[in-house]
């Protein structure tokens, strides 16, 4: 019960104090003795009327004794200390919403990607440094580093606590965006749905915060509709592709969110690459899917990115709409060879085509590249099964 | 917030320029030297006037040319007084070298 408090109010909070204190890492103490005041606190008399106000003001006031015993600071401190009477008093109407400008900071093209995305879901997802550590796989010890260089930057260079101007919105907004959909790869790619899931709440957010901006539903929609078939996504440890797949076990009303968000995102105007994957998701939950459709709309998203991997996609819809020779083709002409999924593709291809030979040495190159175990599970039955 | 804007220039930028080209140029660093917020500001000469220094065996050594053989050469600076990273970003844009190959450091001034 406290746990989600606590988890909700964290964003804001942190916000509110970066915000007042002007300085991410004094917030983040502060933020931090709050919270543990509050645990010890609430947990014997309950919680108080208004607990973010509550929270806001007790981090303020921590913050300002501690800068008091800080002669370094001593500027800093007369400063504060002309606001201090009123903010006693404060209550939830009197603190505003700053966590936008908390996601700009976070999401700065001038941190490292990595530094970015392990300070958005501190700051903004409220995770642990060593939960963090734990999803990119690196030591505790590690991503203190990451974190606290990053909040130095911000502090030396001063990377402004800001909502980017009209006219530099679109571009920081899709770094913000990128970081998102990082954090959501990382955990569908590498079965950590616990990421997933904080990539779609900072979706959420996101989507409320910037009501008006196209590619946030869509790129909200994208992650509901990947993430509504996770269930089904493997069956006993072993990769399941998507004509195999379950669909009972689809999450419907996630679906339906998804097709809700990208039809919001399209009459916003959303054309980028989030609007049209999520179109091609949405697609795929169909129950016959629209091959022709997919497929053109690879070709898109293939003119949108320019990648070789888009176009490996596309051949997978060629396969279904002019047979597996025309797709392998297509696979054919990519130079991707170091990709594990386009010896997997080809591989597929080849094995509709009766070439048996041939899948079997393309499964073998796509074994040896694979990255994790229900890849592995898969391509050996299908190996066993040729 | 105070910054120096360091600027690399990608050798051979300006081969091939016009001098009315070269004067364009050289009008767009003035006019920045002559914003309001830039309080410094220097161009350096050729990298192949430089002259290295370094110590030895406890003695001088002294090597023709710059610091290190590299893919840019620092070719001048600014210094900014800025309100914060973004508004640096911003006068760094419009330095030429970047736009002609070349790349501009924004580094934080020490403050004692």
């Amino acid at each position: 019960m406290l746990d989600q408090v606590f988890r909700d109010e964290w964003p804001r909070v942190l916000a509110s104090l970066t915000g007042f204190l002007g300085d991410i890492d004094l917030a983040e103490e502060a933020a931090q003795e709050a919270f543990a005041v509050a645990a010890e606190r609430w947990g014997r008399d309950g919680p108080p009327a208004s607990p973010r106000a509550w929270l806001v003001v007790t981090g303020r006031n921590r913050a300002i004794d501690r800068l008091r015993r800080d002669r370094v600071l001593a500027e800093k401190t007369r400063l504060l200390d002309q606001g201090r009477s009123a903010e006693v008093t404060a209550d939830e109407t009197s603190i505003p919403d700053e966590r936008l400008e908390l996601v700009f900071l976070c999401c700065h093209p001038a941190l490292a990607p990595e530094a970015q995305v392990a300070l958005t879901l501190r700051s903004l997802g409220g995770l642990s440094t060593s939960e963090i550590a734990r999803a990119f796989l690196v030591s505790d010890e590690t991503m203190k580093r990451r974190l606290s260089r990053a909040r130095n930057k911000i502090r030396a260079a001063a990377i402004p606590f800001a909502v980017p101007r009209a006219d530099l919105l679109p571009a920081r907004l899709s770094a913000v965006l990128s970081v998102l959909y990082l954090i959501f790869n990382q955990g569908y790619g590498d079965g950590r749905p616990d990421l997933a899931a904080e990539a779609i709440r900072l979706g959420r957010l996101l989507t409320d915060l910037l009501p008006d901006q196209p590619e946030v539903p869509a790129l909200l929609a994208l992650m509901l509709l990947h993430d509504s078939r996770r269930a089904s996504r493997t069956r006993d440890g072993e990769l399941v592709p998507l004509p195999e797949q379950d669909r009972r076990a689809w999450d419907t009303a996630q679906i339906g969110q998804g097709r809700a968000l990208l039809d919001r995102a399209t009459a916003l105007g959303a054309r980028g690459p989030y609007a049209v994957q999520a179109a091609i998701a949405a697609l795929q939950t169909e129950p016959e899917i629209d091959w022709p459709a997919v497929a053109a709309l690879y070709g898109r998203l293939r003119d949108l990115v320019g990648s070789p991997v888009v176009e490996l996609n596309r051949a997978v819809a060629i396969a279904e709409t002019d047979g597996p020779a025309a797709a392998l083709a297509t696979v054919d002409a990519l130079d991707l060879d170091h990709y594990r999924y386009f010896h997997s593709t080809r591989a597929e291809l080849l094995r509709r085509l009766g070439d048996v030979a041939a899948a079997r040495a393309a499964y073998r190159k796509a074994l040896d590249l694979a990255t994790t175990d229900p890849e592995r599970r898969f391509l050996r039955r299908r190996l066993t099964e040729l | 917030m105070r910054y120096a804007l360091l600027i690399n220039e990608r050798p051979g930028a300006y081969v091939g320029l016009s001098a009315d080209e070269r004067a364009a140029i050289t009008a767009e660093y003035i006019a920045l030297r002559h914003d309001e917020r830039v309080f410094a500001g220097r161009r350096l000469e050729p990298a192949d006037t430089a002259t290295t220094v370094r110590a030895a065996g406890g003695e001088l050594l002294l090597t023709d040319g710059p610091f290190a053989d590299t893919k840019e050469i620092f070719g001048g600076f600014y210094l900014v007084e800025a309100d914060n990273l973004d508004v640096a970003v911003e006068l760094a844009a419009r330095i030429p070298a970047v736009r002609m190959g070349g790349s501009v450091e924004i580094r934080p001034l020490a403050e004692y």
